[in-house]
Formats: structure tokens, sequence, C-alpha cells
């Protein structure tokens, strides 16, 4: 193993388990907060205890969540030395930004999670919500960061050095914007189904259950408002990739030859070698209308870039076929429920509906994950897009094997814990 | 003018990690020596204790990482690059210390797993400021090598002599001490009290030797470390006054004015910071290649200002609320007894 190839696995690694704790972090307070208002208001004892109990996820998840992105921060320059050397003066501004908001978080965490007795009810409640505030400005933060790597701004690149810097030019970069709605999106997307899954799981064993019934409610409700918003942004988003990053859009689509009136492939595995693609089913036209609102416009294949500067276009292809496959299946079944709630919500307690909730808990989290890898192995090789190549920024520090194998290890044993210890959870209440 | 605020800013995030979080290590050191003498009433205090701030604490940690790679990418680059291998080491140390500390708390079920739980605190607890004391030392003693010098002279030597864990262990009992004084305000039981009590002595004696081992290091690893701060007037001065703070603090702890002890232990140790922030300023990280000071290293000022009105917005939105935090959990329930 090659220590590039040693430092991209590890940053893999680190942020694939991160984003997951993140995307946790940034929806569950406001599930929370929601259960946490009914008590406050009704007095049903149980949406106190459902509050609480997901008080505890949260603190496990959170807790998880800050220390592996502490990781995350020095691994940027534990491994990227050079990238950091140039992005840091550039692109830091939104990480100063994040750590601001993710302080506040903390804090308002520790108010929230020992401050049952100790403050006025409803400061108590505003702490949760503070949570939840904090914890969407930190990911959108952290995503302004990310779409500087896909769309470089704030910088004049005169013989590879970056003159005339402006950190706010950086920050609002073209992408941040569409990136941040469509991940913030995805967190609520995600976290809410998972929820709803597993209080599903709950009440196949329990039908009679107030306690998962109401849980199941507030996290269909808020998962399936986001799941029907993610298409209409994922539709922005790859309208945006078209014009910033058109290399990432045709691997995204195999697309290996310019072409006008270009067709949407929807599954099908593509060659690199050969140029073609195979068993995918061909929507002609359709990508040309997506990506230019228009049947007949000229799309831009991988042709158009030299080969050395494709990404991968396999991996870049079938993670996003299956981010797009589930989005569009939860999207589906968010409708559904959305107008079960309102018609008649007995619809989601059929054994068949509480199944099929449970088999989609952990489709939003493998969609976050496909789509990450989209927008990171899709812009290969670069690691600023268009200024900096990813193997021009790894650290000079060889055998880069033995720390990838060691975070590998940590990450694998938390998350068989968390896993673990969120079973136990859920035995112990239900 | 940028450049000295941004580092100050620095300073200032490195100094409350410490008083804060280096707290949070050191009750997980102490921990380890907390005897078959009511060890689980030990735990429970400092469980109860860090719950409610441990992660805020932490921050300040991201905050000092986001200053150094925004503020002064150049040096942020040269340390994590050779001292790749201890900070790796110190992340794995914070990964396990906060995951197992809320697994521990959280845990729906109270079995073996606990002594999992309980013994890898205890030894990331160490681990962590064991290493952040370890680059601190290998930041001054600037023995990196260019890297034809090869891998043991570039990224093993700068830190694995007896100067640097000189200044680990140093990091660990000072943490240790801050921890034991900290912790007698967490009980009003007068048995408990005294447990801690006797901690923080032991730590204090402790710190005292494992200070002039620093120095005594230093010169075997070729740093000459008595005249650099002996050439320093604040970095004396702090010195002195560290150590004629310790008289007060004493008579505190006897007296029982716990809030007064945490105050004048948080000034102590905040005097040791300093007297080696002065001893460092202006470089960020000594090196056979090339030194990196706050200037040689500074980003562009539109970078510094951003960066600065960054960090003076975000005060005024933090202190307030760090305070009310503080005063929530740290000063409601002490000093009554």
């Amino acid at each position: 193993m090659t220590d590039l190839f040693a430092a991209r696995s590890q940053m893999a690694i680190s942020l694939g388990f991160h984003i997951i704790f993140a995307a946790i972090g940034i929806a569950m307070p406001f599930l929370m907060a929601v259960s946490h208002w009914r008590w406050l208001k009704t007095k049903e004892a149980v949406y106190l205890d459902l509050t609480k109990a997901w008080s505890k996820g949260v603190a496990i998840f959170f807790a998880t969540g800050a220390v592996s992105g502490t990781v995350l921060s020095f691994e940027l320059g534990l491994l990227w030395p050079k990238f950091m050397e140039y992005a840091g003066p550039i692109s830091g501004l939104p990480f100063a930004w994040e750590g601001a908001a993710f302080f506040l978080e903390a804090i308002a965490l520790g108010i929230f999670l020992y401050g049952w007795d100790r403050v006025h009810p409803w400061s108590h409640w505003a702490s949760g919500v503070v949570v939840g505030i904090s914890g969407v400005a930190s990911g959108l933060f952290v995503i302004c960061a990310n779409g500087w790597m896909n769309a470089p701004a704030g910088f004049d690149w005169v013989n590879g050095e970056a003159v005339n810097i402006d950190p706010v030019a950086a920050m609002f970069n073209r992408a941040a914007l569409q990136q941040g709605l469509h991940m913030t999106l995805a967190a609520f997307c995600a976290t809410g189904f998972a929820v709803a899954g597993i209080h599903a799981i709950g009440l196949l064993k329990n039908p009679a259950s107030r306690f998962h019934a109401g849980a199941l409610h507030i996290a269909l409700f808020i998962g399936a408002v986001a799941a029907i918003l993610q298409p209409l942004q994922g539709d922005r988003l790859a309208k945006q990739t078209a014009v910033l990053q058109p290399a990432k859009l045709a691997a995204m689509e195999s697309l290996f030859h310019t072409s006008k009136a270009a067709p949407l492939i929807i599954g099908g595995i593509p060659s690199e070698e050969t140029q073609t693609l195979r068993y995918g089913i061909e929507i002609p036209g359709l990508l040309s209308f997506l990506a230019h609102g228009d049947f007949e416009a000229e799309v831009t294949g991988l042709d158009q870039f030299p080969r050395e500067h494709w990404p991968p276009v396999a991996v870049t292809h079938v993670a996003f076929q299956i981010m797009i496959a589930i989005g569009g299946l939860l999207a589906a079944i968010g409708a559904w429920s959305l107008f079960a709630l309102w018609k008649n919500p007995a619809w989601l307690h059929s054994r068949k509906a509480l199944r099929l909730f449970a088999c989609c808990a952990p489709l939003g989290f493998i969609a976050i994950e496909a789509g990450w890898t989209v927008t990171e192995v899709g812009r290969q090789p670069w690691i600023i897009y268009g200024i900096m190549q990813t193997k021009d920024a790894v650290t000079p520090m060889p055998g880069l094997v033995y720390p990838m194998m060691l975070f590998t290890g940590v990450y694998l044993l938390l998350a068989f814990v968390v896993t673990w210890l969120m079973v136990r959870q859920f035995r112990h209440v239900g | 003018m940028w450049v000295e605020t941004i580092a100050f800013f620095l300073a200032i995030s490195i100094l409350l990690y410490s008083l804060l979080a280096g707290a949070d290590f050191g009750a997980g050191i102490l921990e380890a020596f907390a005897g078959k003498d009511r060890r689980e009433e030990q735990r429970e205090i400092i469980s109860h204790a860090m719950g409610p701030v441990w992660e805020a604490n932490h921050v300040w940690l991201i905050l000092a990482v986001v200053i150094l790679f925004m503020g002064f990418p150049k040096a942020f680059s040269a340390l994590s690059i050779t001292f790749h291998i201890p900070l790796t080491l110190m992340l794995f140390g914070i990964v396990l210390r906060g995951c197992t500390f809320t697994f521990r708390h959280y845990d729906a079920v109270r079995d073996r797993s606990h002594r999992y739980y309980s013994a890898l605190f205890v030894i990331s607890s160490f681990l962590t400021p064991l290493m952040l004391g370890v680059v601190a030392g290998g930041a001054l003693l600037g023995a990196a090598a260019p890297l034809e010098a090869g891998f043991y002279a570039g990224f093993v030597r700068p830190w694995a002599n007896l100067f640097c864990f000189s200044v680990g262990v140093f990091t660990c009992v000072l943490f240790a001490f801050l921890a034991a004084v900290y912790l007698i305000g967490e009980t009003r039981d007068p048995a408990m009290r005294g447990i801690f009590t006797r901690r923080a002595m032991i730590a204090n004696a402790l710190a005292i030797l494992i200070g002039v081992t620093v120095f005594v290091t230093a010169e075997i690893d070729g740093l000459a470390l008595a005249r650099l701060f002996a050439a320093r007037v604040v970095s004396v001065g702090s010195m002195i006054s560290a150590t004629v703070i310790l008289l007060p603090l004493w008579i505190a702890i006897r007296k029982n004015r716990v809030q007064m002890a945490r105050v004048l232990v948080a000034v102590q140790v905040g005097l040791v910071l300093i007297g080696w922030f002065r001893l460092q300023f202006p470089v960020i990280i000594n090196s056979q290649i090339h030194p990196w000071t706050i200037y040689s290293a500074a980003a562009p000022e539109p970078t510094l200002r951003y960066l600065l009105y960054a960090l003076v917005i975000g005060s005024v939105i933090i202190f307030p609320a760090l305070i009310y935090l503080l005063k929530i959990f740290k000063l409601s329930e002490t000093e009554r007894a």
C-alpha cells in the first residue's frame, strides 16, 4: 500500500465515521426539542420518557462525534500538511466559525443533559434548541470549507503561490450554499428515518406502546419532510456541479463522450478501459435536461479532460446511483407517510408499514456515505479543484499504513461499541 | 499588531485548555490512584465533576488548532510533519478518553464492561497529556532534522528523548495537581476532601521534583534551558510568583475555602504556563530545518483580520454562555459546605 493510498484511506475512514455522528448531532436535538415541547405543554409522561431516552443517545453520539471531529482537525495537518499550508489562510475562516458554533453547542449540551433540575424548564428546553441550531451551523461551516475545495475562490494563484487572499469570498464560495443545504437535509432525512425505524421495531414487539408511537410520528415527520425536499435540492446541486465540476458530473453519470441530448443513465457498471457502460438503463435526453434545463443541451463528457485528470469513474458512478436510488425511495415513502399522518396515522402502524420503516433505518446513512463518496472521489485527483493535486499534498512521513490501521481499528471498535450500547439502551427502555 | 493579537488568542486557548480540560485529564489520572479506599465514590465524584463541562473544555484545543492552521499555517504544517507520531497518539487518547467516559456514564446496564471503560479512560487520561507535553517539549527543543537525514532523525528523535518525556510527565503531574484541588470542592464529605487534599499534596511535591528534572534533562539533550530561562524576566518572575502563591493556596485548602483554592491553583498553573509562553515567544516550532516564529509563519493580513473578527465575536457569544455553564454546575453547590 502506498503512503498516498494509506493517507486517503485514513481520511476516508475518519470522515466516513465522523459524518454519521455529525449528521445525528445536527438532527437529533430537533427531534428531542419536539418531544420535550410536548412534555412541557401536555405533561404527558410518555414525552418526558422519550426526551430522556433520546437525550442519552444524543450524549453518546455527540461525544463520539466531538472527539472524532477533533481527530479530523488534526488529521488535515497530519496527513495533508501542504494542503493546509495553502488552504488554512484562505479557507480556514469557516473553521473558526465552526469552532465558535461547536463551542456553543458543547456548552448548551452540558446544560441540557445535566440541567434537568437546575434551570427553569423553558430555559432548559431552549438549551436543547441551541444545541440543534449550533449543530446545523457547525455543519454548514464545515461544508463551506469543503465547498471551497470543490469551487476554490478568494485568491489568485500566481506561480504556485496564493496571493490577494480574501477569506470571506473563500468562505462564501459558489459550492457552499448548495452543498450545505444538501448535507443538512440529508442529516434530517437519515436521522429521521433511522429513529423511525428503531421505534418501528419497538412497535412490532409492543404494538400498544405509546412511547414508540410518539417517537415514530415525530421522527417520521421530520425525516419525511427532509426526504421530500432532498430531490429538489439535489437537482439544484447537480445543475451547479455541471457548471463548476463537469468532470465530476460526467463521472457520476459515466458520460465518457461529450454529447447533445445526453441520456440519463440508471444503474450499470462503467469501464474506464473501454469507455463504455454495461447493464445501464438509458433515458434519452434526460441528463441534458437535468443538467442544463434543455433536452437538447450539450453535456461535457470525460473526453474533454486529460485522462490523468479523470476521477475514478466506477466508484463515483456507483456511489451516485446508490444515493439516488435511496433518495428516491425515501422520498416516496416520506410522501406516503406524510399523507398517512394527515389522513389516518393508523396506516403507519400496520405490520407491513412498520417492517418497511425498520428496513429503511440504515438507508439514509448509506446514502450519506455514498453522497460523500461522490463529492470526494469525484473531485480526484484534485484536493483543491484545478489547483492542487491530492498526491502533492500528502505528508512526507513514511509508513502511513500504521496510523491508518490504528484509526481503522479504533473506529471499527467504536462503531461496534456504540451500536451495542444503542441495543442495550433500546432493550432497557423497551 | 495583528500577529501578536492572534498569538495572544492562541496562548489564551492553550492556557484555558490546560486549566479546564487539563483538569479533566488530571481527574482521570487521579482515578488510577484511587486505591481501594472508597474507589467507587471517588469515581462518582470525578464523573459528576466532569460530566457537564468536559466537552466545552475540550473545544479550547480545537480553537488552538484552528488558530494555528489559519493564522500560522507554515508552523502548523511543520508541527504536523515532525510530530506526526506523538500527535497521532494524542488523538488516539482523546478519542478513547471522550468515548469511554461517555459510555461509562450512559451505558444502560452496569456490568463487566464498566471495568473496560474505566481502564481505557484512565490509560487515555495519561496518554493524552503525556503526548501533549512531549510535543510542547519538542517544539522548544528543536531537534527536527531535514527529511534527507532519514526516518529516525526526522520523525522520531525530535520527540523521543528524555527532555520531551520529562515535559510530558510534568504536564501529567500538573494536570493531576489541578484536578485534585478542583475536586476538593466537589464533595462535602470531610474524609473525601482529605483524600483529594492528600492527592494534591503528592502532586504538588511531584511537580516540583519533575520540574527540576525537566531542567536537568534539557541539559542532557543539549538545550540550555536554565540559561534561556534566566535571560527572561517574565519567565523568572512567573516562576517565583508560582512558587510564592503555593502558600496562600495551601492555607485556603486548610481553611476549606474551596473556591479560593480553585482560583489560586488555576493562577499557579497559569503562571507556570506563562513562564513557558515567554520562553517560547516568538517561536512556535524550533527546528534544525527552519524555525517558525509567529512572524515568519503568519498568514497574510486579511486572513488574520477576519480570524480576529471571528475570535472576538465568538468570544462575545461564548464567554457569557461558558460562565453561565460554570455558574450552574461549579458555583451553585460548593462553598456552602
